[in-house]
């Protein structure tokens, strides 16, 4: 009896700290959260027309489409960002020929050393070579830019939520500050060196719009680069970079399911088999 | 286990006997997991998940062994190492996402596991000791999960380590030195993430000496049943195998359906991306959630708000912080006493009226709500919420499951497990009308559970 | 009779869905196994070819440098046309591995020798690379942990290594520039 006594009065104990001390001065101090107005702005990631060619349980990568993001990357975004986890070879993956793929490293200056002085100096890429970080580190990064750092792209769709979307709708979604915003907070003021996106976190990003006008990069393959397309390329280029193995996952995972589903029933037949003798026998 | 009809193992030839007289292994197995095992025969499939949690923990060990192969634990690499792994090494992919899914799944394995005997009561007398090692492997199962989300070294993995270690903190006198101690510094960084390494690597294999004294402990009263009446004869009970291992087959099939659905198709949806930005001692992410196993005691930890002070005088007697951090560990402390809260003759809820509308209507929702508001942003209406829930939380285990236990009036129950499967029992005294008793609601049919 | 033929196909059918379930998951066992065995084979980045370029118009005759080819030592060596002529004296057919020095120095080469410094019986680096070393019997390379004695080709020629060190694949980019891989 003694523990159980005990139990209600620590129990009870435990509340009445609860209820008078927080939850009551709580509830009479009673007030969401005030965020600035401003926020109410800030829209979740919208999907370019007809969505990605990955997506889905049967997705498979858009080669093309991935070769011409890569164009986009290296053509735009590599002038500040970099992507270290995925090395030139990996290219092959896009459809890219070994020799396309030794072309296209030697394109690219990567951190050597002169093997007869042993300064640090710059050499062409080989295959074997990560992709260069564009700033020597975060401190020259942060100089250059407006003491923004660039981040690193390898896994931006993965570090966002609905990361690829995000991509696209952040690098197609620059505006001017909605007028509306001006009508309902007219402090409302995009600070000086930031840039209105209604996709970013605080919907004010460090970054000047990148991708600025049609045709700003001529695409081989003849697809004609909108702003829009030019950001649903990138988009699904830096989701391969993110999780390379993405389309191959999801091809393994239905062999696997197949072959579970199959063992399931099998398992499930054999039990009803061997509890068939246990059933009830009604009278 | 001692149920006078247990079947005996008998080797069959030359070579079985001699390894039995040598090392009577098979034996032992034959008489935990074999056919020498006499299991009540009317156990629902809410009895599947302790074996199917012992399969998770070997999930764990392998894939676990298999990443620390490929693993750096140095906070120059760590994180590079764990793209490696998604990366380059062969399969790897399918090792990381099999292992940080393979936890997910083990605790909700564990929970099913957990809130089964909530429900049926199965901590109760005779089998107390078979729930207190349950709750010391939940507890363990706890740190080690703690201590592998920080291995990845991403935005998640540090603040997470700076949050937790932060509890200590609030302890008083000693507090701020024993969390520099933990961690090896005065923030997470080289030290904290190799003794981490070191620790998670170490404790799933104590976790598995404890599951070995959890199952030996079961055997000695041998398992619990929905109704919550003990074995009477040799009719209640079928042997383990074949009986069981068919049906925690069948189980295990279905457990594997669901856990592969989610490691090849969902792989990232029970984490959160801010881990995949490597860690940033500079920033933190708008809002730190623990891993979603954690969120109803990160909820309890944040319901306390305010200091307890003296009324008017505005002298502190305990800080917020530490009133949070009791609260917390507090809340699966009770777990330890529970076997001496509930003093009902009664085990299984579907016999206790009273006990079941406050399990459905009271203790799930409960834990529910503490789990969404975990993961909300530490502000209103979620704080409320959350105080309430705490509030109910220790109501119901310290304060209404005695008193219940003490004012119910129980449903009768069937004589014996034989009668609540077959409907009817030959043994019952005055049996051809044993199946009209369930309506006579007479308490004195009640059987003592010894 | 009839009772106990359908008794009999009875439990052949049980036993059938039973067998089928344990083999099933059987094979299922053996499949996941697969993943966990090949993890640990090389990754990608290990397997994934390199190169390494050396600049061999520093090497004077007689001497050698050594530098790195997949994280394994390489030596390169510029012959002395002595031991260019003391390698063609040998009779090949005398040799365990039968390569003559042209075989090993490749087509419009005269005197750069590169081999791998990895000794062919146990993996040890051989002597004879710098200056001073131990160069064996033969004047070549020798390698200290067994004592395989290698001639100025790189060829085996005593002690228990099997074949001569071994030649990877090269070729110059320029006069005074080789690409080894």
């Amino acid at each position: 009896m003694s523990i159980r006594l005990g139990a209600i009065i620590a129990g009870l104990g435990i509340v009445g700290i609860l209820f008078f001390w927080s939850l009551l001065p709580g509830a009479i101090n009673y007030a969401p959260p005030e965020k600035p107005d401003y926020y109410a702005f800030k829209e979740k990631p919208i999907a370019p027309e007809g969505g990605f060619s990955f997506e889905g349980p049967f997705g498979k990568w858009d080669n093309a489409q991935l070769q011409r993001g890569y164009q986009v990357y290296k053509e735009v975004c590599a002038a500040c960002h970099g992507l270290k986890f995925v090395a030139f070879r990996n290219l092959s993956e896009l459809g890219y020929s070994e020799a396309e793929v030794q072309a296209e490293a030697a394109n690219w200056t990567v951190p050597g050393i002169d093997p007869n002085t042993g300064e640090t100096t710059t050499r062409p890429g080989k295959p074997t070579d990560q992709f260069p970080s564009p700033f020597a580190n975060d401190v020259a990064a942060a100089a250059a830019n407006n003491n923004a750092i660039p981040p690193d792209l390898s896994l931006m769709t993965k570090a966002r939520k609905d990361g690829t979307n995000y991509v696209y709708s952040l690098l197609a979604g620059y505006g001017e500050a909605d007028p509306e915003i001006a009508a309902t907070v007219p402090e409302f003021e995009t600070p000086a060196g930031l840039y209105f996106n209604k996709y970013f976190s605080n919907v004010n990003i460090a970054m000047a719009p990148p991708i600025v006008i049609d045709g700003q990069v001529t695409y081989a393959d003849g697809t004609e680069a909108t702003v829009n397309q030019m950001s649903a390329d990138v988009a699904a280029f830096l989701t391969w970079t993110a999780e390379p193995t993405l389309v191959k996952r999801k091809q393994t995972g239905w062999p696997v399911l197949g072959f579970l589903l199959f063992a399931t029933i099998l398992a499930y037949l054999s039990k009803k088999q061997i509890w068939a003798g246990l059933k009830p026998k009604k009278k | 286990m001692s149920f006078a009809w247990a079947k005996q193992y008998e080797p069959k030839n030359d070579f079985t006997k001699w390894i039995d007289e040598k090392l009577p292994l098979p034996r032992l197995v034959y008489n935990a997991v074999g056919a020498g095992y006499p299991v009540p025969r009317n156990l629902n499939y809410m009895w599947n998940f302790g074996v199917l949690a012992g399969f998770c923990l070997m999930i764990q060990i392998i894939t676990g062994v298999i990443l620390a192969m490929h693993y750096a634990a140095n906070t120059e690499v760590a994180f590079a190492t764990t793209e490696h792994i998604m990366r380059n090494v062969n399969s790897g992919w399918l090792m990381r996402y099999a292992h940080a899914n393979g936890a997910s799944f083990f605790f909700i394995v564990i929970y099913l596991h957990i809130f089964r005997g909530l429900y049926y009561s199965s901590y109760k007398a005779p089998r107390e000791m078979i729930w207190l090692l349950g709750v010391v492997i939940f507890l363990l199962m706890m740190a080690t999960a703690f201590m592998g989300y920080v291995l990845p070294w991403g935005q998640m993995s540090f603040w997470g380590a700076k949050v937790i270690t932060g509890l200590f903190g609030a302890i008083p006198l000693v507090g701020e030195s024993l969390q520099t101690w933990l961690l090896g510094g005065f923030a997470p960084d080289n030290a904290a993430l190799n003794r981490f390494f070191s620790l998670h690597f170490l404790l799933p294999f104590v976790i598995a000496g404890v599951v070995i004294l959890h199952i030996w402990a079961l055997h000695i009263p041998g398992s619990s049943n929905p109704t919550g009446i003990e074995v009477k004869k040799e009719s209640d009970t079928v042997p383990f195998h074949p009986y069981y291992t068919a049906k925690d087959g069948f189980g295990l099939g279905i457990f594997l359906l669901a856990f592969t659905f989610m490691v090849f198709f969902l792989p990232n949806m029970l984490g959160h991306p801010d881990n995949y930005i490597e860690a940033n001692p500079l920033s933190t992410p708008a809002l730190i959630v623990p891993e979603w196993y954690f969120l109803p005691f990160y909820a309890i930890l944040r319901a306390f708000t305010d200091d307890l002070t003296i009324p008017f005088t505005g002298i502190v007697l305990i800080q917020a912080k530490l009133l949070g951090v009791i609260a917390m560990f507090g809340s699966i402390l009770v777990w330890f006493i529970l076997p001496w809260l509930d003093k009902s003759p009664v085990r299984s809820g579907h016999y206790r009226p009273m006990f079941k509308k406050f399990f459905w209507f009271g203790l799930i929702p409960c834990m529910a709500l503490l789990t969404y508001c975990g993961g909300a942003p530490a502000e209103q209406p979620y704080v409320l919420l959350s105080q309430i829930a705490t509030a109910y939380y220790f109501l119901h285990f310290l304060v209404i499951l005695p008193i219940v236990s003490q004012i119910e009036v129980p449903k009768p129950l069937p004589y014996s497990i034989t009668e609540s499967v077959l409907g009817s029992d030959d043994a019952a005294p005055g049996n051809s009308a044993s199946s009209g008793a369930k309506g006579a609601g007479e308490a004195g049919s009640l059987q003592p559970a010894e | 009779m009839a009772d106990a033929n359908e008794a009999n196909e009875g439990v052949r059918r049980r036993d059938f869905i039973h067998v089928a379930a344990l083999s099933t998951a059987g094979v299922g066992a053996a499949a996941s196994a697969l993943p966990l065995v090949t993890q640990m084979a090389p990754s990608a980045d290990v397997l994934a070819e390199s190169t390494t370029d050396v600049d061999v118009s520093a090497i004077e005759a007689g001497q050698s440098i050594k530098t790195i080819f997949r994280k394994q030592p390489l030596f390169v060596k510029r012959l002395t046309p002595e031991e260019i002529a003391e390698a063609n004296e040998v009779d090949v057919a005398d040799l365990r591995d039968q390569e003559s020095l042209t075989d090993r120095l490749g087509e419009g080469n005269e005197d750069i020798l590169v081999t791998m410094g990895v000794c062919t019986h146990l993996g040890c680096v051989p002597l004879g690379a710098a200056e001073g070393e131990n160069k064996g019997e033969y004047g070549g390379y020798f390698c200290p942990c067994h004592g395989s004695h290698y001639d100025s080709a790189g060829r085996i020629r005593k002690g228990p290594a099997p074949t001569n060190l071994v030649v990877p694949d090269f070729a110059f980019t320029s006069e005074s520039v080789i690409r080894v891989g």
